[in-house]
């Protein structure tokens, strides 16, 4: 306690601008850079087409030199609030239609949104299957911990179909807020199962395991894409609509587990 | 230790007061705008679902053992900060300010890895005692607690640096131990630095999101707090989730306002 604090106070402070100085100098940088000639195209789409959209979006860029194309990959549900409420996008994926319904009855989306893939669930169990799930029933087992999506977003709703559609009463151990995060409970092993897409799975190669059931066929999610009315950059946006409903688009789309519409 | 008031004459300086308004309202605007946007026609219908109530009372319980368990533990961790010198104490100091700069979700997967069905500890815990924390309301104030911590060792410990030594050394001097010293010297000594801590960590607590999530999940009655609650309200009814943020404000407001009144000697 030699020291007068008032010194230690200032070297704090003085830290603490310095880094202030920083992140100000780079956020300027970062808005310079963009503002330039290039263009930049903005797609809002679903969590569950992270990996094969970024695959599109290089296509895209490698094709139209000078753009680049920045993702908004989360929940479907949140991503349509953001629209709504004036988020810059140019084109919106959603994971079912009801939340293209809120963009559309907001007449923000420029035309009729188009299915362009199918996306149905799996049961996800982590690789050495702890709870040796092997069918839809065995989720209603209540010693099993199983994580649902929430029934507010996609990927709930579609569980809370299947699970009727089956008649199968399954009390979860949590409603969580997106797919990926029930995805993330069963990698970490602390779920012995969750519902989630089959492209989730796919994408999680070797992390978790699939197990496929019949009922998953009366909950299928249909996925549809749309240019938004107010796009910044219209002809882009259009640009890489037709690029997803066009063959390369597919197959990328069913390589990352999708199915065709 | 009576709170003396002094007026300093002269004008009022507007280089001062000029930022404090504005720094005023942008603080309140946001406030001002959840309620000029509720939906007050429907606002009873919407506050007569139980959801409302179980967040609720499951936000003020969770909190309120966050709280507990911080002071439990923090106050003897701010004392060790302040008054004992040992080696690497400046990196222990960085070490305890590390779950506020760490985004909440990243907190919430590093409790999965620790105290996890599969984490170092949580292994162990399963294994030995049948204990596992996630999904379970114990986690939910587990992840509050980690978030809300360094609020209240800061806070104490601040105020530990700030009292004056004199007093603890007259004690020693006059025989006492040093956990007596500790007892009825120093914590009265710093009782409205450790009470103030103790509301900013309440506070933390209540509002906790993005830990609890991760760590103890979302179901109802026994994870889903009131910020779980407005997030997924917001995903398809902005309104109940506005509503819910009213409550969650009322309340937190309320009783923050009647605790500072009476703990802390604000002027």
């Amino acid at each position: 306690m030699a020291r007068p604090p008032s010194r230690r106070v200032r070297s704090l402070l003085g830290a603490a601008l310095a880094v202030l100085t920083a992140l100000a100098a780079v956020g300027c940088g970062s808005t310079e850079s963009s503002s330039g000639d290039d263009r930049t195209l903005v797609v809002f789409a679903a969590a569950s087409l992270t990996e094969s959209f970024t695959a599109l979006g290089k296509t895209f860029e490698s094709s139209h030199p000078g753009v680049s194309v920045k993702f908004n990959f989360a929940g479907s549900s949140a991503l349509a609030q953001q629209i709504v409420q004036g988020a810059p996008a140019d084109v919106f994926a959603s994971a079912n239609p009801a939340t293209m319904a809120t963009v559309a009855d907001a007449k923000l989306a420029a035309g009729q949104p188009r299915v362009f893939v199918k996306n149905r669930l799996e049961i996800a169990v982590p690789p050495d299957n702890p709870g040796n799930v092997r069918t839809l029933q065995d989720l209603a087992n209540p010693a099993l911990k199983v994580v649902l999506c929430a029934e507010q977003v996609p990927c709930g709703g579609a569980a809370t179909r299947a699970l009727a559609a089956a008649g199968v009463k399954v009390r979860p151990v949590s409603e969580e807020k997106d797919v990926k995060a029930a995805l993330t409970k069963v990698q970490l092993g602390e779920a012995d199962a969750a519902l989630v897409y089959r492209t989730d799975v796919e994408a999680a190669a070797g992390k978790v395991r699939g197990i496929e059931f019949p009922e998953a066929a009366k909950a299928v999610n249909e996925y549809p894409i749309v240019t938004l009315a107010e796009a910044p950059q219209p002809d882009l946006a259009g640009g890489f609509v037709r690029l997803v409903l066009s063959e390369r688009g597919r197959t990328a789309l069913t390589r990352a587990g999708f199915e065709s519409p | 230790m009576p709170a003396v008031r002094t007026r300093v004459p002269g004008r009022v300086p507007w280089v001062l007061v000029l930022p404090a308004l504005a720094g005023l309202a942008f603080l309140v605007l946001p406030l001002a705008g959840l309620v000029i946007r509720a939906p007050w026609a429907t606002l009873l219908t919407r506050l007569g679902e139980p959801q409302v109530w179980d967040a609720l009372r499951l936000s003020l319980i969770t909190a309120t053992a966050a709280t507990a368990v911080c002071l439990l533990f923090g106050v003897p961790l701010a004392w060790l900060l302040a008054r004992i010198t040992f080696p690497g104490r400046r990196l222990v100091r960085a070490l305890v300010t590390v779950p506020l700069v760490l985004p909440p979700v990243v907190g919430g997967v590093a409790l999965l890895l620790v105290l996890g069905r599969r984490g170092l500890l949580g292994r162990w815990l399963d294994a030995a005692f049948g204990v596992s924390l996630p999904f379970t309301t114990a986690g939910v104030v587990v992840a509050q607690a980690f978030v809300a911590m360094p609020f209240l060792v800061i806070s104490v410990e601040g105020a530990l640096r700030a009292a004056d030594l004199r007093y603890e050394e007259a004690a020693a001097t006059l025989g006492a131990s040093r956990w007596t010293t500790f007892r009825r010297v120093t914590l009265p000594l710093v009782a409205p630095g450790l009470a103030a801590g103790a509301i900013l960590c309440w506070a933390r607590a209540l509002g906790e999101f993005g830990a609890t999530i991760t760590f103890a999940g979302n179901f109802p009655g026994r994870t889903q707090t009131m910020p779980l609650a407005v997030y997924l309200a917001l995903e398809t009814d902005p309104q109940a989730a506005i509503v819910l943020s009213l409550v969650l404000l009322a309340v937190s407001v309320i009783v923050l306002a009647s605790l500072r009144d009476r703990w802390v000697n604000t002027p």
